[in-house]
């Protein structure tokens, strides 16, 4: 990075929390009414799950050092998910899978 | 518009600290692994630790750390905030929906800050209306260790092994997907979606032409695309 001013730096900073926060500042403030359509509160309904689905998958086999460790990470979280584990263990254990995986892969 | 008693504002600001407790030890993890990133592209720590308190996304704050550290183009970077962001104008707007009736409008102003995926999911799949005491305590825990979690990353770049650190890359998606799964579990409808979703978001990841097109408008088409079919086959009861 090297060069970069402080002033800089600043106006880079105030310009990413400014844009963020306005995305989700506006819909907040501008919706106050109950939606009555059926499809909107639908839509609204499913929108988290929805979004969050396709953030994760597949990135998720990006987010490691290795596709492998990754699949194998990934298997850990959605059997731990289901087998009813809260946010924590599961996001735990399947860091654990991914070390103990490239830990074994390295080995080989 | 009647404001909240004291006394259950006290017992909602408890309830959200305690669903805090395992987003903000995932958040430790998740900003642990932005602060090392932060350190190794040359950003100074304080501005890691600063970005981390203004804006409060893992994602956002992923893709501003490469154009600041690239010195990219101011637009760039408001632009890519917006693209990758955008996703949380669906879910404020979704959010709008679950506020109790007892939020004033300042009081929506500060829950727009906090509107995270984790922060936003846990809201969700609450049982009753969320109030603003309940959000205030929800987001408490998180911000605090999101900022530590970054202000430690950023110091302990040159200390720990690559091998944890990658695999603390992970821990996100670990944590996302905790909060997706049940939910699809129990409910038939939200499974096909959630498949939905994951199909389309591979047709964007891997299908020539469609893997140009960058991974926020991406998230945004597949998750639009997926809900819609949703309230279209599967629309909600009253």
């Amino acid at each position: 990075m090297g060069t970069m001013s402080v002033g800089r730096l600043i106006l880079y900073i105030a310009g990413m929390a400014i844009a963020t926060y306005l995305i989700r500042m506006i819909p907040l403030a501008a919706m106050k009414k109950k939606i009555t359509n059926r499809f909107l509160r639908s839509f609204l309904y499913y929108i988290p799950y929805a979004v969050l689905s396709a953030m994760v998958f597949p990135a998720i086999l990006y987010a490691t050092s290795s596709v492998l460790s990754a699949a194998v990470g990934c298997a850990a979280a959605v059997i731990c998910s289901l087998a009813g584990l809260q946010l924590l263990p599961v996001a735990l254990i399947s860091c654990v899978a991914v070390y103990v995986t490239e830990l074994i892969s390295g080995l080989l | 518009m009647s404001k909240e008693p004291a006394e259950r504002a006290g017992k909602e600001y408890a309830g959200g600290l305690k669903d805090g407790v395992a987003i903000g030890l995932g958040y430790l993890s998740v900003s642990f692994a932005f602060g090392v990133a932060a350190a190794r592209e040359g950003v100074p720590l304080w501005a890691a630790v600063a970005i981390s308190m203004t804006n409060l996304t893992s994602a956002g704050q992923l893709a501003g750390l490469s154009v600041i550290a690239a010195c990219g183009p101011f637009v760039e970077l408001i632009l890519t905030q917006l693209v990758i962001n955008l996703r949380y104008a669906l879910m404020s707007l979704s959010l709008s929906q679950k506020l109790d009736p007892s939020v004033s409008d300042a009081q929506r102003l500060l829950i727009a800050f906090g509107n995270t995926d984790e922060i936003f999911a846990v809201s969700s799949g609450r049982d009753r209306p969320v109030t603003a005491s309940y959000f205030a305590g929800l987001l408490t825990l998180p911000w605090i260790c999101w900022t530590l979690g970054t202000l430690l990353g950023a110091a302990a770049n040159r200390v720990l092994p690559a091998s944890i650190l990658e695999a603390l890359g992970i821990a996100i998606y670990g944590m996302l997907i905790a909060v997706v799964l049940p939910v699809a579990k129990r409910d038939r409808a939200v499974a096909m979606v959630v498949i939905a979703a994951v199909i389309l978001s591979c047709a964007f990841a891997w299908m020539p032409g469609l893997n140009s097109v960058s991974a926020g408008f991406a998230v945004i088409i597949c998750g639009v695309a997926a809900s819609v079919l949703g309230a279209v086959l599967r629309p909600v009861e009253d």
